[in-house]
């Protein structure tokens, strides 16, 4: 019973309790994935599952066997950071930071989704390919609350970088 | 969590077998009921993973879509046959929860979440019939401005949470089901329970029986479809109030129509008063208007939340005057 978390397998636990996010943090020592709400509802412990952006908190451990976990640890290229964490701290896209490496996971995630044509709720034409506007980030990024507000410097951050990045 | 043990089904044959006891619940996504488990609402002492099961959308021969249980939400609504023939349930799906859950949630297991009233998921200090059968009911009295209006009954005035389910109703879906006595298939509309004096059955499931799959008739008219969610905020909220229509015009008249409420009652409403009073009648608003409060008219609001009886009136009026633009 293993999982790939950063690149490195991992032994799952024993006791099939064990969220996801309790056993980045507690069995791991991975911080950077946090807890806020623990109940789904703010989107702080987002990490990736295969490039999916997923919930960490309402996931068990054991679900995930054989599967390859992302967490903000393992973006940054040694020691140069992704380019949406650096678009972040350009951006004012944080202030006190909880949030963010559930935002910055949680965008990858979005990113991905888009280039594959996935539509949101405000998308006018179901059919036609994704143009990342302001109000499809707004709504994309929904799931991950900022308490700080930083929201508006988050969307430029994204808008600046992964959102570009899928235009072309 | 109150400890359990962990098995994921190879097939549905194992499923069944691993989930024919009593203390045994079949898993999706978890999206719900590990939560529901956190907060000791839930208390199983085997989950049965399901999710490697039946994941696949097929065209069935009827022109219709057979839609595996184990589909992801996110899956189902970017599917390209749902987009384009069935927008109302890519736009339903898309209107609930966040991407992420979207991403680990199941169709099955959507179909038998349970309500987040916020009595139901206190267990600490609240009473609650579907909690605690006969316990009572703090809602009724309490703070309920989210709680139903149509069907209701003196034991449980909860609503059932989906964006999806109410989209599946409207479509006539049907339900495809796998039990130790074999295989059934239900209309979905007879899925979900009523409360009436039993609020803590929510569908009419047995026990062990395991979704195996949803289908969806032909109807192409619901390429004239969609889906409209009124909530506290704009995005990521339950719903306080939601339509899902189609509609189809012959020469200014509606030749049919098909209407489903979310978010007022204990289950997917579907407005079968409503269809009946605008099918063959002009698409005005004046129709939509005598449509909406016809299906209305016996709404039983409580305390706080009689302002859904005239929030579902001009929603369901506004969707179907956008529709009649568009199919015109």
């Amino acid at each position: 019973m293993s999982i790939t978390v950063n690149g490195s397998t991992a032994k799952l636990p024993i006791d099939a309790r064990v969220s996801l996010l309790d056993f980045l943090r507690d069995h791991l020592q991975l911080f950077g994935s946090k807890k806020g709400c623990n109940q789904g509802a703010c989107g702080a412990c987002t990490v990736l599952v295969d490039g999916e952006r997923i919930l960490a908190c309402l996931a068990l451990a054991v679900q995930y066997e054989g599967r390859k976990i992302t967490t903000v640890e393992g973006l940054a290229e040694g020691n140069a950071l992704h380019r949406l964490q650096q678009a972040f701290i350009d951006h004012d896209g944080l202030q006190c930071g909880y949030c963010t490496p559930g935002q910055i996971c949680s965008a990858i995630g979005m990113a991905r989704e888009a280039k594959r044509g996935v539509p949101s709720y405000v998308s006018g034409d179901l059919a036609a390919d994704v143009i990342l506007t302001r109000e499809e980030l707004q709504e994309r990024m929904s799931g991950n609350l900022c308490r700080c507000g930083a929201h508006n410097g988050i969307i430029d951050a994204i808008h600046e970088t992964v959102a570009a990045e899928i235009a072309v | 969590m109150t400890p359990f043990s962990y098995v994921r089904a190879g097939d549905t044959a194992d499923a069944l077998r691993l989930g024919a006891g009593s203390a045994a619940a079949y898993l999706g996504g978890g999206t719900n009921l590990v939560d529901l488990m956190r907060e000791t609402v839930a208390r199983p002492g085997t989950l049965v993973d399901v999710t490697g099961l039946a994941n696949t959308i097929e065209e069935t021969e009827g022109g219709g879509l057979r839609i595996g249980a184990a589909v992801r939400n996110t899956a189902l609504a970017e599917h390209r046959a749902v987009r384009t023939r069935y927008p109302v349930l890519t736009r339903a799906i898309l209107a609930g929860a966040s991407a992420q859950i979207r991403n680990m949630a199941t169709v099955g297991g959507n179909l038998i979440q349970r309500t987040r009233c916020s009595y139901f998921y206190d267990t600490d200090g609240s009473r609650c019939n579907k909690r605690a059968p006969g316990a009572g009911c703090d809602a009724i009295e309490g703070f309920n401005r989210h709680h139903a209006i149509l069907g209701a009954s003196e034991m449980c005035v909860a609503t059932h949470p989906s964006d999806m389910c109410v989209a599946f109703a409207m479509l006539d879906a049907t339900v495809h089901l796998q039990g130790g006595r074999g295989a059934r298939t239900l209309p979905f509309g007879d899925l979900h329970r009523l409360p009436v004096d039993h609020p803590e059955i929510d569908t009419v499931l047995e026990q062990g029986e395991l979704i195996t799959a949803v289908e969806l008739p032909p109807l192409p008219f619901a390429k004239t479809s969609t889906y409209r969610k009124v909530r506290d905020r704009a995005s990521y909220a339950f719903a306080l109030v939601s339509v899902a229509a189609a509609l189809q015009l012959a020469g200014g008249r509606i030749e049919d129509v098909r209407i489903a409420l979310g978010g007022v009652a204990h289950k997917p409403w579907r407005a079968f008063k409503a269809e009946a009073k605008l099918r063959n009648g002009p698409a005005t608003e004046e129709a939509f208007r005598a449509a909406a409060i016809a299906e209305l008219a016996e709404a039983t609001p409580l305390r706080d939340n009689g302002f859904k009886v005239e929030l579902a009136t001009r929603t369901l009026i506004s969707v179907l005057g956008d529709l009649a633009g568009v199919a015109a």
